[in-house]
């Protein structure tokens, strides 16, 4: 059997600059889930509103995020707006941006979803127990919302870290982009780096999500 | 006797479809009213116009003296007064069974903790459901969820207890059960209004009882045997009817 090239990563600081990369690539998502969750939350209540108006509009929101790829979105926030809008963004700041704008839909929609699913028995007897509407929401609705949506948002939280794959497009060097790097920087001395790293690349991002989707099992199991 | 559920000239629709036309009623203090009626009569409607549950587009229900009027701030206070029960699905399923008795004597009521903690164990001992204080709902029967159901609804200290069709979700082996507690509550002088399929409970517990077809009171009676029996209305006898079976 050949090399599998995993040796390239113990020359030199290789090793520590593929963690380095993937420690941006987990501050992104970090950054971006936290502002989604707490943007999701409004969003997903604005979209449980009474208002026509304002669902049609997170309908059309909602549909642009699922139906652009975010590869799309990355480009237009990164090389669009420095021309039309003469504004300099970095590539991280794209990032994040367009990380927010596709969370915060997905997010609102499981928000949409959780709160549609209590029963409206729990309001009525929460009502018939002489509550007013903020002790109603906040003692028996919320945390009922929350428990339903935990496991499905971590669900996204994992997409999300997977999805940072992409900001390389943009020039961004996470964990995928030094892992090229590094290949290409050793194509003679090692020819099968390719496989070798990347492998590497891929146990880190299981390392990553793994812990988070068992989370999500637990959790759904716990409060099933 | 003083007057404590007064209901005059109820009138309630939704979207142009009336469902309760001109109910006239009032409930004494320590009186039993049972409603049958055929399915889709308005019964349960009505038990919710009692605690404002739904608007009403006339008439005036008044509880205590006071004005059930939902929407106005006060209606919190006065839905205090009545204790209800649901058909199902009414424990909250994020806490326990103590937690779910107390959580309104504490939080909207602003009662001593442990004065209710202690009430709440006794009555749960009551209804024999003292060593699951501490099963979440989804750990219980039907039967005793509806039982923590009336336990919570006892701890509010109503002044009058509304049922609605409690035992209709339920196995019938867990019915009796129900049934039961309610009719120890009825014994101990407990004000209450009572929709239910349920005949033979219906003529145990009922001091009146109201029958409604089509949204509205077709015949009400204190005489509880006579209308089992023979019922003064065509209506009525035809309801009856439906539940009895000839070989």
């Amino acid at each position: 059997m050949q090399s599998l090239g995993i040796d390239v990563l113990f020359k030199g600081t290789n090793m520590i600059r593929l963690l380095k990369g993937l420690w941006v690539s987990v501050e992104i998502s970090l950054i971006s889930v936290a502002i989604s969750i707490v943007l999701g939350l409004i969003a997903g209540v604005l979209m449980t509103s009474k208002s026509k108006l304002i669902r049609f509009i997170f309908r059309v929101y909602l549909e642009i995020v699922r139906i652009m790829p975010q590869m799309v979105l990355l480009f237009i926030v990164y090389f669009g707006t420095t021309r039309v809008f003469g504004m300099n963004i970095s590539a991280e700041l794209s990032a994040i941006i367009v990380f927010v704008f596709w969370g915060t839909a997905e997010m609102g929609d499981l928000v949409r979803g959780s709160i549609q699913s209590i029963p409206k028995i729990q309001y009525d007897s929460a009502y018939a127990l002489g509550m007013d509407k903020f002790k109603v929401h906040f003692l028996i609705i919320f945390p009922q919302t929350i428990r339903r949506l935990l496991p499905l948002s971590i669900n996204l939280v994992t997409r999300m870290v997977k999805t940072t794959s992409l900001v390389m497009m943009i020039g961004i060097v996470e964990v995928l982009k030094v892992a090229q790097q590094i290949i290409e920087a050793n194509r003679k001395a090692s020819p099968n780096a390719a496989f070798g790293v990347f492998a590497v690349v891929f146990f880190l991002y299981f390392i990553v999500c793994w812990p988070i989707s068992r989370l999500a099992v637990k959790l759904e199991k716990r409060w099933a | 006797m003083s007057e404590l559920v007064k209901v005059k000239n109820l009138h309630k629709e939704f979207g142009g479809n009336v469902v309760l036309k001109d109910i006239n009623l009032s409930v004494k203090k320590g009186e039993v009213v049972v409603i049958i009626g055929p399915s889709g009569c308005g019964k349960s409607t009505f038990l919710r116009c009692l605690n404002g549950l739904e608007e009403i587009q006339g008439g005036v229900v008044t509880v205590d003296g006071l004005p059930v009027e939902p929407g106005k701030k006060d209606i919190v206070n006065i839905r205090q007064k009545i204790g209800m029960v649901f058909q199902s699905y009414d424990l909250f399923p994020h806490k326990t069974v103590l937690e779910n008795a107390i959580l309104a004597p504490i939080k909207v009521q602003k009662r001593i903790k442990d004065d209710v903690i202690r009430e709440a164990l006794e009555l749960l001992d009551k209804v024999g459901l003292a060593d699951k204080k501490d099963y979440y709902p989804r750990q219980l029967s039907g039967g005793q969820k509806q039982r923590v159901a009336i336990v919570r609804a006892l701890l509010m200290h109503p002044d009058v207890l509304l049922f609605d069709e409690v035992t209709a979700a339920l196995d019938p082996e867990m019915v009796h059960e129900v049934l039961q507690t309610m009719l120890d509550l009825a014994k101990s002088g407990s004000t209450m209004i009572i929709v239910t399929h349920e005949m033979a409970f219906a003529k145990a517990v009922a001091d009146r009882i109201v029958f409604f077809d089509r949204g509205e009171i077709v015949e009400e009676t204190k005489d509880v045997k006579q209308f089992f029996e023979e019922p003064e209305t065509e209506r009525a006898r035809k309801f009856l009817k439906t539940f009895k079976y000839e070989e």
